[in-house]
């Protein structure tokens, strides 16, 4: 019994420290003050709503949704036949393709920032928007090809060579066999990255400019000047979004298998 | 110009430094149902894949209907492949499968349904057109998969080892579905097995493949009654066989393998000796040994009996009281079911002590 309680205390503290600051960031964000508090001081929509009337907050929506969208779709257009051929054939280094692949998951995004601002923006006078861009892409790629080497190592390899021998080429072999049974796990990675790129904040940080900001650093930006209680409500609300496309994914993709 | 299929000519087939088949000749008659027969590893998956076009041959030449198809791409060749797994396309229903190439071939949609629908009725899956694969059973994925194949109306059609994903049952089913399959549509097929009771069964020709070379060729009839080799007598079920030795005495001759020998009353001028099981006389005879072992089988019990040349394997009708293990037995091995054996190659096969 004692092991019972031992044991759901466990689950519990865990739980709290994982759903705990949300909770205290969706009531924050409730208050009907005008400064950022817990316990909220009165309850009141007005900040949800006071949300979309900020300027910058709008742009930098915009800007998000764009990298998240843009670099994704980029990422799976490089990681799909990149993934392909990683599973399918015998290409001398491989693995070391793999952990290359997968540097920007492993190295600090300080780091992939401070480089990326350092090499790309300075010397080359790319623009904010451009290096944001890149950025974006090369911190998805690993997902999108990572989780697209999970679906195409479930799939049997000798389905292509059945398309072929039913007249195919190699290229309508893939995208009429290939591609629609790994349908999911392109969704899937699409998902992740999405989710990832939209929430990025090291390495955005380094290449935000003068009016070039994204979501998460404009809203870093505002509460440095305004600390009322909007940008909690607007945390709560992208909290909803993220959750709400997990538990979509979930639900239609079975997500959880690719993660 | 001629009835002849397929033929393959000097094939030599490679996967990088290991040669898997050197140098094949082969010659596929229309129509007929040929097996590829052989153990596990000795290039028939390979040779039917250089058929397929999906392999290149390091040299030789391959001709399908007379003409040189070496060079010709896979999705060019009008081979059709049945694979081991089925390779069914998962995404796609049993009727999707099925119309896959057609499709591809831009045939007009009449066309398609109605073809279609005639190859899912010969292979007797009409009822589950709307299914995808992964709600098919085994046997229903493996008739699928011939379908698939069959509507396309391939040159020629290869199926490696058609039968070795099913149970018992449906094994035995599926060969005389697959023999009415093959007199009905007339197109010439090519399937591989390791199971010579399976060849045997099936097959108007028999190629016994051994290392990725020929061993024989032959109807059934003659590979079960002339195999022509050590390895192919074993193959067909001759379980005892012997070397012949130098005859000393001009009486009789000595027949031996690695553990022993014995002497037999009768001349044999050949390199070996074998008998089936079935073969061997239990009961009487010149010889005596002890029963190490028995099996019952049904309509026979299957004896291993110890001798001077090692273990003999001996079958006798289940109406012929059995014999204990451990009682001594008089055998013979007679001339009458004795199959001779030419085959010095193998010679050196078995030490003499
Ligand atoms: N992909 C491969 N790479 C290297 N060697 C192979 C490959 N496939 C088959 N082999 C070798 O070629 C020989 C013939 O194989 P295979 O044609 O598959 O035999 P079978 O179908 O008769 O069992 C075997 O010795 C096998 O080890
Ligand atoms: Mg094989």
């Amino acid at each position: 019994m004692g092991q019972t309680w031992a044991s759901r205390l466990i689950i519990f503290t865990t739980l709290l420290f994982l759903v705990g600051p949300f909770i205290i960031i969706i009531f924050a964000g409730l208050s009907a003050g005008s400064s950022l508090a817990f316990p909220p001081d009165g309850l009141s929509l007005k900040w949800y709503l006071a949300v979309f009337e900020v300027e910058s907050f709008r742009q930098s929506f915009v800007l998000s949704m764009f990298l998240a969208v843009g670099g994704t779709l980029t990422a799976l257009v490089i990681g799909v036949p990149a993934a392909y051929a990683i599973c399918r054939y015998n290409i001398p280094g491989a693995e070391t393709i793999k952990i290359i692949v997968a540097a920007p998951i492993i190295v600090p995004g300080i780091i992939v920032g401070l480089a990326l601002l350092r090499y790309l923006v300075v010397p080359l006078e790319f623009t904010v928007t451009l290096a944001l861009f890149l950025a974006h892409t090369a911190l998805v790629l690993p997902y999108a090809v990572r989780v697209v080497s999970a679906s195409l190592q479930n799939l049997r390899t000798d389905i292509e060579e059945a398309a072929v021998l039913l007249g195919c080429n190699r290229l309508q072999a893939f995208t009429k066999v290939i591609l629609p049974n790994i349908r999911s796990g392109i969704l899937a990675a699409f998902i992740l990255g999405f989710v990832t790129s939209f929430n990025q904040v090291p390495v955005s940080l380094f290449l935000s400019g003068p009016g070039v900001r994204t979501l998460p650093i404009d809203m870093l930006a505002y509460m440095e000047i305004t600390y009322d209680p909007s940008v909690a409500a607007l945390s709560a609300l992208l909290a909803f979004l993220s959750i709400g496309i997990v538990f979509i994914a979930e639900k239609t993709l079975g997500f959880s298998r690719y993660v | 110009m001629s009835n002849i299929a397929v033929s393959l000519q000097n094939l030599t087939l490679a996967y990088g430094d290991t040669i898997a088949v050197p140098s094949l000749n082969l010659d596929i008659i229309d129509g007929e149902l040929i097996a590829l027969l052989g153990p596990s590893g000795c290039g028939k998956t390979t040779t039917m894949r250089a058929i397929a076009g999906l392999m290149k041959p390091r040299s030789g030449t391959i001709l399908i209907d007379g003409k040189d198809v070496t060079k010709t791409p896979a999705n060019k060749r009008g081979v059709g492949l049945v694979f081991q797994s089925y390779a069914l396309f998962p995404h796609l229903t049993g009727f999707e499968n099925v119309a896959f190439g057609l499709r591809l071939k831009k045939r007009p949609n009449d066309e398609i349904v109605q073809r279609v629908e005639a190859g899912l009725e010969l292979v007797g899956l009409s009822h589950l057109a709307t299914r995808k694969p992964s709600e098919l059973s085994g046997g229903q994925q493996q008739r699928l998969s011939l379908a698939r194949s069959l509507v396309m109306e391939p040159k020629v059609l290869l199926l490696d080892e058609p039968l070795s994903n099913l149970d018992a049952r449906l094994r035995l089913d599926m060969r005389t579905e697959l023999q009415a399959l093959q007199r009905q549509t007339g197109i010439t097929m090519v399937f591989v097995t390791h199971d010579q009771s399976e060849a045997l069964a099936l097959a108007d020709r028999i190629v016994l493949m051994k290392n990725g070379h020929i061993e024989q060729i032959g109807s059934p009839e003659a590979l079960y009654d002339s195999p022509q080799t050590v390895f192919a007598a074993d193959f067909v079920g001759f379980e005892n066989i012997f070397s012949v030795g130098l005859n000393t005495q001009n009486e009789g001759t000595t027949i031996y393998n690695n553990t022993g020998e014995l002497t037999l009353p009768y001349q044999a001028n050949v390199s070996h000796l074998a008998w089936r099981p079935g073969g061997v006389v239990v009961g009487s005879g010149p010889h005596k040994g002890v029963v190490t072992g028995m099996a019952f089988a049904g309509d026979k019990r299957e004896y291993v009996i110890t001798t001077s040349a090692g273990k003999i394997k001996a079958d006798v009708d289940v109406s012929v009281p059995a014999i204990q293990i451990g009682e001594d037995v008089f055998f013979d091995l007679p001339e009458s079911s004795a199959r001779m054996l030419d085959d010095k190659a193998t010679q050196t096969q078995f030490k003499h002590g």
